[in-house]
C-alpha cells in the first residue's frame, strides 16, 4: 500500500477526530488575532452556551424530546455552585462536579414520571419545572439574594492560576465546549446513539429491536442536564454574579431556539446555532426592543420549510437529492445494461 | 412425533380483546425449529394482533405463548428481543432519516451493547466492536441485494428496496426466530420471486420464521407448515397441501368473497 493510501485512509478513518482537532488549533489561535474582550466576551458566552445546547440537542435533536426547561438545570448550576462558593466558601471545582450529580439526581425524579409523556404535555411539564426553579430563585432571598440575585462567586483557578480575565476563561470554557463536543460526537457513533435516533422517529419499531425506550429516554434527560448544569456552574464563575432573569422560561426558549437554528441532531450544526443566536442581538442592536419577535419568527420561519431545523435541514435536502439523483442513474444505468444484454445496441 | 424436543414457539389459548371484541379468541398453534410456519386468513383474522402479542408490542388477556419452554408474557418488546426473536413490520417502519447501513445496525441494538459511559468515551472495545458490527451489517446488505445503497438514507429508497431492507435488519442478528410480517406486499412479481428465493435461502440457513402473507402462492411455495386464522379463531393447521383442500378454509376465504362480490 502506497503511503499516499495509507495517509488517506488514515483521515478517512480518523476523520471526525481530526476535525476537531482542527476546530481545537483554530479556537486556540483566535485570541492571538482578535485581542479585544468585547468579542472574546461574546465567545466565551458562545462557549458556555454551546456546552448547554449540546446536551439539549441530545435529548431534543437526536432523541426527539422536547424540553423547554433546560434553562432551569442551567440555573440550578449556577445558582448551585454561586451559593456553595460564594456563601460557604466551598471550593469550586469539586462544588461544580457536587452540583451537577445533584442536577442529575433532579434531572431523574423530573424525568421518570414526565418522559412518559410525549409532544405538547412533556412541553407544559418541562416548562412547570423551570417556573418552579426561577420562582424559588426570586423568592428564596435568604438564599438566592432573591432578584437582585447573588454576588461575589469567586473565579476559578487552574494549577494556582487563577481564570480571572476573558482570555484566560476563554481557554478554559472552549476545553470544556471541545470535551462536551467529543463526548457527544462519541455517543451519536455508537449503538446508543442509534438507538436514540431510532427512538425518535419510531418507538415501537425501536424497541423491537431491542432500544430500551424508557430508560434511553432518562438517561439522555439525565446527561442533557449534567451538561446545563456545568455550563451553568462556569456562567456563575465567569460573571462572579447571577440573577434569576437568566434562567426564565424564555432562556429555555433561546436554547430551543439554537437548536432548532443549528439544526436537529447536528452536533456540529450546534456550534452555528450558538454563534447566529447568540451574536444575532448585536447585529440587530437597533432592533433591540423587538428581539423576542424576532426570535420567534426566526423558529416559526425554520420550522414551517425546514422542519428539521436550519443546518441539518439543508444538509438533508442536500444528501436526499444526491440520493435520488444516484437511484435514478442506477436504474437507467440498469435499463442501458439491458439493452446491451439485449443487443439493442449492437452493431452488425 | 416421538421427537421430544419441544417447539420453539408454542402459543396456547391466547385471548386478546378490543373494547369487548375479540381480536384473538383461544388461538394455539406451534412452529417448530428450522421452518417456515405461515400463518394466514381474511383481513381482521387477528394475525398481526398475534405477531404483537409475540413481540411484546401488546399483551395477551389470557394465555401462554412459550418460546424455547420460556413464558413470553409480560416481558417488554426489548427483552424479547434479547431472546432472539426478530421481526419485520406489514407497513413499512424503517427509520427514514437513517442511513440504510445504520437501519441495518438498529437490527444489533444488544450486540452493540448499552452503556453510556462506554459510548461517551468511546473506548477501544466499543470501537473495535463498532467495525466488527459494520461489517456483520454491510454482510446482511450484501445478502439482501443492498450492499451499493448502504450509505443512503432510507426513506429516499424505492418500495422494493425498502422491503428488504426491512428484512436485512431483522435478519442481521442471526435471530432464533423471525417473524415476517407481509414481507410481500404491494410488490410486483418480480419482486415477490426475490423475496421468496430469499426465505428460502434463509431457510436453508437453519433459520425458524413465521410468515403472515396474504399471497397464497408464496405461502404454498416457501412454508412448510400453515396455520389458519379467520375472526380471532384458529381454523386449520396443517400442511400447505392439506390446507388447501381444507373446506373450512376454502369457505373462509371464497365464503368472503362471495359475500363481497
Amino acid at each position: 500500500m502506497s503511503a499516499f493510501r495509507k495517509t488517506w485512509l488514515f483521515t478517512l478513518r480518523h476523520r471526525t477526530g481530526l476535525i476537531v482537532w482542527l476546530l481545537a488549533l483554530v479556537l486556540a489561535s483566535i485570541p492571538l488575532v482578535l485581542r479585544n474582550p468585547y468579542t472574546l466576551n461574546n465567545l466565551n458566552l458562545i462557549g458556555l452556551y454551546v456546552i448547554a445546547v449540546l446536551g439539549l440537542n441530545l435529548f431534543t435533536g437526536y432523541a426527539g424530546q422536547i424540553s423547554l426547561g433546560h434553562a432551569g438545570f442551567f440555573g440550578l448550576g449556577a445558582y448551585g455552585s454561586a451559593v456553595l462558593t460564594a456563601t460557604y466558601g466551598w471550593p469550586p471545582w469539586p462544588t461544580m462536579l457536587l452540583v451537577a450529580l445533584a442536577v442529575a439526581v433532579v434531572a431523574l425524579i423530573i424525568g421518570m414520571p414526565t418522559l412518559r409523556l410525549h409532544g405538547h404535555y412533556l412541553a407544559m411539564a418541562t416548562l412547570g419545572f423551570n417556573y418552579v426553579v426561577h420562582i424559588i430563585l426570586v423568592q428564596w432571598d435568604e438564599v438566592t439574594g432573591g432578584p437582585s440575585g447573588l454576588s461575589g462567586i469567586p473565579a476559578l483557578s487552574v494549577l494556582g492560576l487563577s481564570i480571572d480575565t476573558d482570555m484566560k476563561f476563554y481557554y478554559l470554557v472552549w476545553t470544556f465546549a471541545l470535551v462536551a463536543l467529543t463526548l457527544c460526537l462519541n455517543l451519536v457513533r455508537s449503538g446508543v446513539g442509534r438507538g436514540l435516533a431510532a427512538l425518535a422517529q419510531d418507538e415501537v419499531a425501536a424497541a423491537t429491536f431491542g432500544v430500551n425506550v424508557k430508560r434511553d429516554k432518562i438517561r439522555v434527560f439525565v446527561l442533557s442536564a449534567c451538561f446545563a448544569s456545568v455550563a451553568g456552574s462556569l456562567y456563575a464563575h465567569y460573571f462572579s454574579f447571577v440573577n434569576p432573569d437568566t434562567f426564565s422560561i424564555f432562556k429555555s426558549l433561546d436554547l430551543v431556539i439554537m437548536v432548532v437554528v443549528g439544526g436537529l441532531g447536528s452536533i456540529w450544526g450546534t456550534l452555528f446555532g450558538v454563534s447566529f443566536i447568540t451574536m444575532l442581538p448585536h447585529w440587530l442592536e437597533f432592533l433591540e426592543t423587538y428581539y423576542d419577535i424576532i426570535h420567534g419568527l426566526i423558529l416559526v420561519v425554520i420550522l414551517l420549510f425546514l422542519p428539521q431545523g436550519f443546518v441539518t435541514g439543508l444538509a438533508d435536502l442536500i444528501r436526499i437529492n444526491l440520493a435520488r439523483r444516484r437511484l435514478r442513474n442506477a436504474g437507467s444505468r440498469r435499463l442501458e445494461e439491458d439493452m446491451v444484454d439485449a443487443g439493442a445496441t449492437r452493431r452488425p | 412425533m416421538a421427537n421430544s424436543t419441544p417447539p420453539l414457539i408454542q402459543v396456547s389459548n391466547l385471548t386478546k380483546h378490543f373494547g369487548g371484541l375479540p381480536a384473538l379468541d383461544r388461538v394455539s398453534l406451534t412452529a417448530a425449529r428450522g421452518q417456515v410456519t405461515a400463518l394466514i386468513g381474511p383481513n381482521g383474522a387477528g394475525k398481526t394482533t398475534l405477531i404483537n402479542c409475540l413481540t411484546g408490542v401488546l399483551s395477551p388477556d389470557r394465555g401462554e405463548i412459550l418460546f424455547d419452554g420460556r413464558d413470553l408474557s409480560g416481558l417488554p418488546p426489548h427483552e424479547i428481543t434479547r431472546l432472539g426473536i426478530a421481526r419485520t413490520f406489514q407497513n413499512l417502519r424503517l427509520f427514514p432519516r437513517l442511513s440504510v447501513l445504520d437501519n441495518v445496525l438498529t437490527g444489533l441494538t444488544i450486540q452493540a451493547g448499552s452503556s453510556m459511559l462506554e459510548a461517551l468515551l468511546r473506548t477501544p472495545g466499543l470501537r473495535h466492536r463498532e467495525r466488527r458490527l459494520r461489517l456483520t451489517a454491510l454482510e446482511a446488505l450484501d445478502t439482501f441485494g443492498l450492499v451499493d445503497k448502504a450509505d443512503l438514507p432510507a426513506g429516499t429508497l424505492p418500495y422494493g428496496d425498502k422491503k428488504r431492507v426491512e428484512m436485512a435488519r431483522a435478519f442481521v442478528s442471526n435471530p432464533v426466530l423471525t417473524l415476517l410480517d407481509e414481507p410481500v406486499a404491494g410488490l410486483n412479481s418480480e419482486e415477490t420471486g426475490q423475496i421468496a428465493a430469499l426465505i428460502r435461502q434463509m431457510r436453508l440457513y437453519g433459520k425458524s420464521m413465521i410468515l403472515v402473507e396474504h399471497d397464497m402462492d408464496l405461502v404454498m411455495s416457501v412454508s412448510d407448515h400453515v396455520v389458519v386464522l379467520d375472526g380471532g379463531k384458529r381454523i386449520a393447521a396443517g400442511p400447505p397441501e392439506e390446507v388447501r383442500r381444507n373446506p373450512l378454509v376454502l369457505e373462509a376465504y371464497l365464503g368472503r368473497m362471495s359475500v363481497t362480490a
